[in-house]
Parts: structure tokens; C-alpha cells; sequence
């Protein structure tokens, strides 16, 4: 090709990089064959421990995923194609958002379904500046029920000049850890602030139910749109966001059949009311015909994307999460509605002969209300708990006090939760092991406080176990 | 695509029948939903499809095969960088270790993936001259959109509150203008020189105490080298504001050109293009965006940090008040992240400036077999990609651009991104990519030569096609007029089921 070009050197098509721009040589390792790298992967992986029985979801859901999936999935032409801006030559993949589109929007009983957002957080966001576009207002109530990432992105979103409040959940009694529907109420009537929409999710952060019915009413009552955020495996047997009248579904898409993978590749849900079709960002499918008249899918409504709106579209999102979304429907299509069913409910039968198993030794629930497959237990020292189980072979799911530093109500609480893939033998092994953690435990403040302290256990154990407590708590 | 019977698919919902699928889960008990509360439950199910496996399978190999892939063939999509994927990343980023690792899952014993995302921290920040890298986004707008966050974040702490203006060029991806708006800032389009390039001048007299921020794609969106880009970058700190460069065109100057040295101060890289993950028909990305010293404090937490000891750890939410904060949940798309690892590994420094070499070097080939078929506005040494024109061609012939691309399915190729950037009439953005070799790049340019042919001398047959490929051009005025964005039971009546 030089050759045919007439050139000496390929150094000669870079000579319009000005002489003082140019690079500094490359400082990186050397090529790897193949073999070699697959041997660093291999070692890298073999790093991480995966082989505890879990208890950890907060957002995000181990299930049993039918390898029809993943091996679906791996067919180059749905993983090595592009956005399909050619729909003559890309049916399928067109196709298949238009069936995500449709299962999703039964599943959430709402009408438009985009073609993928980032992750259940992004997806929020995103919903809720659609409030604001929508009612042309520029505050945003959030319930502190929902996921402490989500309220996170939110604010980062929301940095710029719109206004978002945090609605407090209930500090006692039967409704604890819900949304607080008087403070709701509250915050709704400032005449002078106007709430454009209201968001809570259902179950939430902690695994309650929330009175979704009664927070859309109290939004709408004021003017505001209602935005649910959801857990998709759920909607097999909890009301959909369609029922109680959200106007907006947002959710993280990841129990459908996706691998954890330490954080992503996920799948953001994003639905909504017809009314709303105009505001909702990202792409979207539609039927229609070719000009023989066969049926066929295209992408459209185009003009609410920044590609052909530039800084007028509803949102910047370009790339989304499409072969997620994919996966999502090949689960949905594999394990059917009667599976989805089993699946949701068999975490919640596990989840009550979890809490029933720790109530047994004296572990009691933090809250009182109802739940699905999710709850928080009270245990004093919860980092010290948490850590000694992993040494047993548990993650006991997660110490909620890294996640929600500031507030005092989850000082000592553990989130637990369990799906189909938890086994009443994990449950059993579990809780005696707890057991036996509680019972050996030293009294509170002794190992969790200054290193120095004498710690329990094995010498070299105990005394990483004193650095965990000072350096790795609260990692998050 | 299938060598018997219909190629266009029922949908799911059509091939639903009633009882089939099952026997996945093992039933739970039937009070299991007892305890919850009546008005909390759902009253009627969802009516998802019922399918035995063997017909999922089917329904969606089927569908596969109605798909253009990098797989399957040449894909010059211009900005889009289909390289081909290696297979080796698939199979790591799906080893139990990285797959089944729950994001929370306490930092002792997630330490593999921990060491892998700081040491591809190190090896982007060495790429782009960057001080420092997030892997946080999780595509390149997102990426984009943490980059013109934190320049907000800087002007404001400096008390420079008067600054509401984001610079670009017309020739923008746009991603950028939408960026700006969603940061809250006013977008002022500049237009481009003559030969492509960025106006220096025009940005210069358009630089003020209200700039925030410029957004500037090097390569261009044209697939140019901005020669001037020093010139300009230093008006723009002369002018207070900040320098964002789009790394969308990063594949063309890996180990040639260092945004972070040449004074940028972010950028992003988009790694299903420059390294290689998958495009996944939409997605997924990953965003990663590296920052200069200016920007180092305002970061997205958490920051994956490196100790003492050797070990590594995320930070925690409250570490460092400075930053941003969150951009989306958990650490970022880690499952893209070690694909894009991989690549890296396995080119090493020496590999990637090939990489960009070969990837110039096919683009410019490319061009100079189309110079005498078609105009290309901007006759110079591109880099990655380049655009050509058939303006000529379709004011003696009729054959617009779009006819052309059509034609080229025909012809077995994905027809390139026309149309983009908006400033060149009839315009195709083709970009080969490394990975192909000079007997792909020459088919594809006796294609278009003959399909130039065909313009002049049986024009109907370009303005028609494609003729081969599953389906015909759209009506795609009806689809925005009446959208029919779901299944709904009782469209299955009015349409018929394709088997």
C-alpha cells in the first residue's frame, strides 16, 4: 500500500502532527502472545474470590441465567454489529429491541420502552430530567428509600441548576424505612417550588414495599409526575409501575439474566406513558413496512437524538447497552412468565426462611414491613460480623453502613437478600455460622476500635483483621 | 443469512403458545407469596411469550442472520472504528472470577479486578499524556458529559461563575452540543476553515470571559489532523477556559500524538473503538476520561487507589469532598473494561502504534483509489478515515448518496456513515480500520467504482437497491406518524405472521 501511494515511510502521512506535538515514545509493556496473556487473565480472575455462598444483592441480583443466553449472545453477528442505522441489513437487531421494547412494557405496564440506558441509575436520572422537560419545572423529589448510587447520580446530574430534595423515610414504627408520605406531602405544598417529578422505588434500597399507590397520588395531586423505579424480576408478582399510575419506570435491567461483572456491562430501563413518547431519550424501534409491503422495524422518532437534534435533544446518549438488552430478552423468552414467576417467588420463600432461621438465634430485622427476597437485619459490629463470615465461606451480604455512612438508623445493619440460586442448606450453614460469629464475638468497640487492641483468633488473621476495620471499611 | 425458507421472523409473541417453556426453576412453595400484602402484588400476570428452548434458539439465530457484522464482513462506518473483535476478550471477560464478582463485594476479596482497572488507569493515562484516568463512564457521551462536569466544577471553585458557553465546531459529533446542554451551558457552533480544519481565528474572536470550556475532536470528525491545534489551545487558556478533546478518533494517533501533552486538559476514549470491545448492535461502551492536573481533584468517586502494601482499594463515598461525584452506579462497565485490557496487553506499546499506522495507511490507500471516482473535499493525507462526495456524481446522475450506500449492501459491504459531519454535502465518512486486509479494501473500492458505473449508466438500479438483502428501503414517514412501538395482541390479527 505504501507502495501505491508512493511513499518511503508511513511516518510520511503523520508529517501534519507539528514537530513540538508530537508523542513521547509509548512507555508500556512489551506485545503479549496470546497464551500468556490468556495465563494473566487467568491469574487475575483466579484473584477474586467468587466461590463464597452469597447474600449480597443491594441492586444487583445473582440468578441462574439458562445458557441458551450467554451462547446466543455470542453469535458475532449480534455482539460485532453497530447501532443498526441501516435497517435493511439489520433486521435482527432491530427486531430484537422492538421484542425488549414489548417485553418490558408488559412487564411494566407502561406503554414506550427506550432501547437501553447505561445502568438503573443513568435510567433515573434521565427520568428524572424528563420530569422536568415535561412539566417545564426544576425540582425533583427523591425518596431516600431509593439505591444510595442512584440518589448519588442524581445529584451529580443535577448539578448544574436544577433542584433535587431528598424525602426522608420513616424513622419508627410499622412503616419504618419507608418513604415519610407526610414529609411527601410536605415538601409538595410549597407553593413557590414546584415539584416536577417525584421518585421512589419499589421494593427499595432496604428490600421494603413501598405505598406506591398512595406517593403517585400525592405527586399527581401536586402537579408532578411520578417515577418508580423498579427491580424487573419483581414485576412477576408485584404490581407494575402501569397499575399504580407512574408515569415513569426506571430500573436497573441487570437480574434479567446478566452476570454481575463487578459493576457492568448492565441494562437501564427507561419506560413510560405515551404522553411522554416525545421526552423519553435514547432510541427507539417501531414496526413498519417495506416498500413491498412486508413488515419490518426501523429506528425512529429520530429528532428527540442528539445526532440529528444536536444541543436541542432530550438527552447526549449516543451508544447505549443494547446487547444487554438482548440478553435480557432471550432470558425473558427462556424462562418464560410461570419461570419469572418461580423465580421471584422462590427468593421470597428463601428470604422467610432466611429471616425465620435468624430470628431463631436472635437476629432480628431492622423493619418491620413487608418485603420480597431482601431485608436488613440489626447486628452490632456488622464490619467485624460480615468479615468473620467471609473467613467461614459467607458474604453476608452487605454492611450497610459503607454504603450510607451518614445515616445513624443503619449504623449496625446487614442487608440480606437471597434468589432461586440460594439453597436451604446455604440457609442452614448460614445461620449457624452467624451463630457461632455472634457467640465468639469479642464485646462491642474492642476490635473494631484502635489497632493496638488484642484481637480474637489467629494471630496473623486477627491482626489483618485490624487493618480491614481502620483502612477497607466504608470502601463504599 | 438462511439458506432455506423466510428469512423475516415471527416475533416472540407470535410464536407463544400456551403451556410451553418451563423447566428451569424448580417450583417454590405455593404460599411463598402469602405473606406479602394483597394490594402490593400484581393481579394479572404479565403476558410474556411461552417458548420451548429449541424455538427461542431458533428465533433468535434466525434473527442473527438477518444482521451485518464485523464478523461477516467489511464495516467501514466512518467514526465508528469496527475493528475486529478478538475472540480471546470474550473469553476472559466471561472467566467466573470477572463474571460473577458482585460489584459490593468487599475490596479484600475483589483484589484481581482491582489490580486490572488500575493498571488500565496507568496505561490510558500513558496513551493520552493524562495525569489521571476514570473508568467510570459508561460510554462516550458519558464520558463526555464527566469531562465538561468537572470543568464546571473547576470554573466554580475558582469563583469564575460568569462562564455559560461551550465552543464547538460545526463539524462535531453530536454528542457534543447535547453534552453541553445537559451541563447546563449554551452551545456556540463554530464553522470550520476551508480545508476542514478547525478556524483558529474564528474561535479565537468567539473566546471570552464566557467560555467554559472548547470541545474539539482530533483527528477531526473528517478524519484531519488539526495542525493548528497548538496555536489554539493556547488561546484557550489564555482565555480562562478549558480544552475537551472527543477521543472518538483516538485510533489514529495512538503513540503519535498525546492529547495531555499537548496541553488538552480532558478527553475521553471510547474503548469499543480505539481497543476493541465489542459494539454489541448499540452497545455496551465504556467511557474512560482522562484529566490533566487542572482537573485531577474533581474525578468521579469511587477512584480505584493503589497502597502501600500492594494491594488496591476503591475509595470510599466520602473520601475526597472535591470530587463530582457519582456518574452511575458501582465502579463502571468493568466486563468492557477487561476486553479493552486485553487489547492492550496483547498489542504493548510497539502494537498500538501500528495499530494507528496501519489504520492511516489503509485510509489513505482507500482514498486514493476513490480520487478519481469521486470528489473528495478536503485532498490531503487523512488519518483514520476520510470523507468523500458524490455531489458530482449526483448532479450529472440523479444517484444521491443514500443510493449508493444502498447499492453497496449489494454488493456485500456495510455501506459507510453518510451524511456525517453535516458540512459536507453528499457526504460519506469511511473508515477502514486495521484490520482488514489490502484485498477487502480493494473489493470494496472496485464496488463503489462499479456502482459509480451503474449511476451513469442504469441509474434505477442504484435508486432501488438493495435488492438482496432481507428487506426492502423503509417507510419510515409512517413509523414516525404512527408509531407502533410495542406488541399488542391485536396487531397480530391485522398482520401476517411471516411462517
Amino acid at each position: 500500500m505504501l507502495t501505491a501511494l508512493g511513499l518511503k515511510s508511513v511516518d510520511q502521512l503523520f508529517a501534519d502532527i507539528p514537530k513540538e506535538l508530537r508523542a513521547s515514545p509509548l512507555d508500556l509493556p512489551e506485545p503479549e502472545p496470546e497464551l500468556e496473556l490468556a495465563a494473566r487473565l487467568r491469574d487475575l480472575a483466579g484473584r477474586n474470590r467468587t466461590d463464597l455462598v452469597s447474600f449480597l444483592g443491594a441492586g444487583v441480583y445473582r440468578h441462574w441465567s439458562p445458557p441458551a443466553v450467554d451462547q446466543l449472545l455470542l453469535r458475532g453477528e449480534w455482539y460485532t454489529a453497530y447501532t443498526p442505522y441501516q435497517p435493511e441489513v439489520s433486521q435482527g437487531t432491530l427486531q430484537s429491541i422492538y421484542e425488549y421494547e414489548s417485553l418490558l412494557a408488559e412487564l411494566v405496564d407502561l406503554d414506550v420502552v427506550s432501547a437501553s440506558h447505561y445502568d438503573g441509575a443513568a435510567a433515573t436520572a434521565e427520568a428524572a430530567l424528563m420530569t422536568c422537560r415535561a412539566t417545564r419545572r426544576e425540582r425533583v423529589l427523591v425518596s431516600r428509600g431509593v439505591h444510595p448510587h442512584y440518589r448519588a447520580t442524581l445529584r451529580t446530574y443535577f448539578g448544574g441548576g436544577l433542584e433535587l430534595d431528598e424525602i426522608p423515610v420513616v424513622t419508627d414504627g410499622e412503616a419504618a424505612g419507608t418513604t415519610d408520605l407526610a414529609a411527601l406531602e410536605a415538601m409538595l405544598a410549597e407553593p413557590e417550588r414546584p415539584v416536577a417529578g417525584v421518585i421512589a422505588a419499589n421494593p427499595d434500597f432496604l428490600g421494603l414495599l413501598e405505598p406506591m399507590p398512595r406517593i403517585g397520588e400525592l405527586a399527581h395531586g401536586a402537579g408532578a409526575l411520578f417515577v418508580a423505579v423498579i427491580e424487573p424480576v419483581s414485576l412477576a408478582v408485584l404490581a407494575p409501575p402501569g397499575a399504580y399510575g407512574a408515569d415513569i419506570a426506571a430500573g436497573e435491567g441487570q437480574p434479567l439474566g446478566i452476570a454481575p461483572q463487578y459493576g457492568g456491562p448492565y441494562l437501564g430501563i427507561l419506560a413510560s406513558t405515551d404522553a411522554l413518547v416525545r421526552q423519553i431519550p435514547g432510541r427507539l424501534v417501531g414496526m413498519t413496512t417495506d416498500l413491498d409491503g412486508q413488515r419490518a422495524f426501523v429506528m425512529t422518532l429520530r429528532a428527540r437524538e442528539q445526532d440529528i437534534r444536536r444541543d436541542k435533544a432530550a438527552s447526549n446518549i449516543c451508544t447505549n447497552q443494547a446487547l444487554l438488552a438482548l440478553a435480557a430478552s432471550i432470558y425473558l423468552a427462556t424462562i418464560g412468565p410461570h419461570g419469572l414467576r418461580d423465580v421471584a417467588a422462590s427468593g421470597a420463600a428463601r428470604a422467610a426462611e432466611l429471616e425465620a432461621g435468624l430470628a431463631a438465634i436472635g437476629i432480628e430485622r431492622l423493619h418491620p414491613g413487608a418485603y420480597l427476597n431482601e431485608f436488613a437485619v440489626h447486628i452490632a459490629d456488622a464490619r467485624l460480623v460480615h468479615r468473620r463470615l467471609i473467613e467461614r465461606g459467607f458474604l453476608a451480604g452487605l454492611v450497610l453502613a459503607d454504603v450510607e455512612p451518614d445515616d445513624p438508623s443503619l449504623a449496625d445493619g446487614l442487608l440480606l437478600c437471597t434468589t432461586e440460586l440460594t439453597t436451604s442448606g446455604d440457609i442452614a450453614r448460614f445461620v449457624a455460622a452467624f451463630g457461632e460469629v455472634v457467640a465468639g464475638r469479642p464485646p462491642v468497640g474492642v476490635e473494631a476500635g484502635a489497632g493496638g487492641s488484642q484481637p480474637v483468633g489467629a494471630g496473623a488473621a486477627a491482626g489483618a483483621d485490624g487493618a480491614t476495620v481502620s483502612t477497607a471499611g466504608g470502601t463504599r | 443469512m438462511s439458506v432455506t425458507g423466510p428469512r423475516l421472523q415471527p416475533t416472540l409473541f407470535e410464536r407463544s403458545r400456551p403451556g410451553r417453556g418451563g423447566g428451569k426453576i424448580p417450583h417454590p412453595p405455593k404460599d411463598a407469596l402469602d405473606r406479602l400484602p394483597t394490594e402490593a402484588r400484581r393481579a394479572t400476570p404479565p403476558a410474556l411469550p411461552e417458548m420451548n428452548e429449541p424455538d427461542v434458539v431458533r428465533h433468535y439465530v434466525n434473527l442473527s442472520q438477518l444482521n451485518f457484522a464485523v464478523d461477516t464482513g467489511f464495516y467501514p462506518l466512518g467514526s465508528c472504528t469496527m475493528k475486529f473483535n478478538p475472540k480471546l476478550n470474550e473469553w476472559a471477560a466471561r472467566l467466573p472470577g470477572f463474571a460473577e464478582l458482585h460489584p459490593l463485594a468487599p475490596d479484600e476479596i475483589a483484589q484481581g479486578t482491582l489490580q486490572l482497572l488500575w493498571e488500565l488507569e496507568q496505561a490510558l493515562a500513558e496513551i493520552s499524556g493524562m495525569r489521571a484516568v476514570t473508568l467510570q463512564p459508561a460510554a462516550g457521551a458519558q464520558g463526555e458529559l464527566t469531562g465538561i462536569l468537572m470543568i464546571r466544577a473547576y470554573h466554580r471553585e475558582r469563583g469564575d461563575l460568569g462562564r455559560d458557553e461551550v465552543l464547538v465546531p460545526d463539524s462535531s459529533h453530536g454528542t457534543n452540543p447535547a453534552t453541553a446542554s445537559m451541563a447546563g451551558y449554551r452551545t456556540i457552533t463554530i464553522p470550520s476553515a476551508p480545508d476542514g480544519g478547525v478556524d483558529v481565528d474564528k474561535f479565537r474572536a468567539a473566546l471570552g470571559p464566557r467560555t467554559a470550556a472548547v470541545m474539539i475532536t482530533n483527528p477531526s470528525t473528517l478524519g484531519l489532523f488539526e495542525s493548528r491545534i497548538g496555536e489554539l489551545l493556547a488561546a484557550v487558556h489564555e482565555a480562562g477556559a478549558l480544552a475537551y478533546m472527543d477521543g472518538a478518533n483516538l485510533n489514529a494517533i495512538l503513540g503519535r500524538f498525546k492529547p495531555g501533552e499537548a496541553g488538552f486538559d480532558v478527553m475521553h476514549f471510547n474503548v469499543h473503538k480505539t481497543f476493541s470491545t465489542p459494539h454489541g448492535g448499540g452497545g455496551p461502551g465504556a467511557g474512560p476520561v482522562g484529566v490533566g492536573e487542572r482537573l485531577l481533584p474533581y474525578l468521579p468517586t469511587p477512584r480505584v487507589l493503589a497502597q502501600d502494601d500492594g494491594t488496591f482499594r476503591l475509595e470510599r463515598p466520602d473520601e475526597r469532598p472535591t470530587s463530582i461525584g457519582r456518574m452511575r452506579s458501582f465502579v463502571g462497565n468493568t466486563g468492557v473494561l477487561v476486553r479493552a485490557y486485553a487489547y492492550i496487553r496483547a498489542h504493548g506499546g510497539s502494537g498500538l502504534r501500528e495499530v494507528s499506522d496501519d489504520a492511516v495507511l489503509a485510509a489513505n490507500y482507500l482514498k486514493s483509489r476513490l480520487a478519481d471516482t469521486f470528489d473528495l473535499p478536503y485532498d490531503r493525507p487523512c488519518k483514520h478515515e476520510f470523507v468523500a462526495s458524490a455531489a458530482t456524481l449526483k448532479a450529472r446522475t440523479g444517484v444521491r448518496t443514500l443510493d449508493l450506500a444502498k447499492r453497496l449492501i449489494d454488493f456485500g459491504f456495510h455501506p459507510p456513515t453518510i451524511y456525517f459531519p453535516l458540512i459536507v454535502d453528499e457526504g460519506m465518512l469511511i473508515e477502514p480500520t486495521e484490520t482488514e486486509s489490502a484485498e477487502t479494501l480493494d473489493a470494496f473500492a472496485d464496488a463503489l467504482i462499479a456502482i459509480a458505473a451503474e449511476a451513469e449508466s442504469t441509474p434505477e438500479l442504484v435508486k432501488t437497491a438493495p435488492h438482496t438483502a432481507p428487506v426492502k428501503r423503509l417507510d419510515e414517514a409512517t413509523a414516525a406518524r404512527q408509531p407502533n412501538l410495542r406488541w399488542r395482541p391485536m396487531a397480530g390479527a391485522a398482520t401476517p405472521c411471516p411462517d
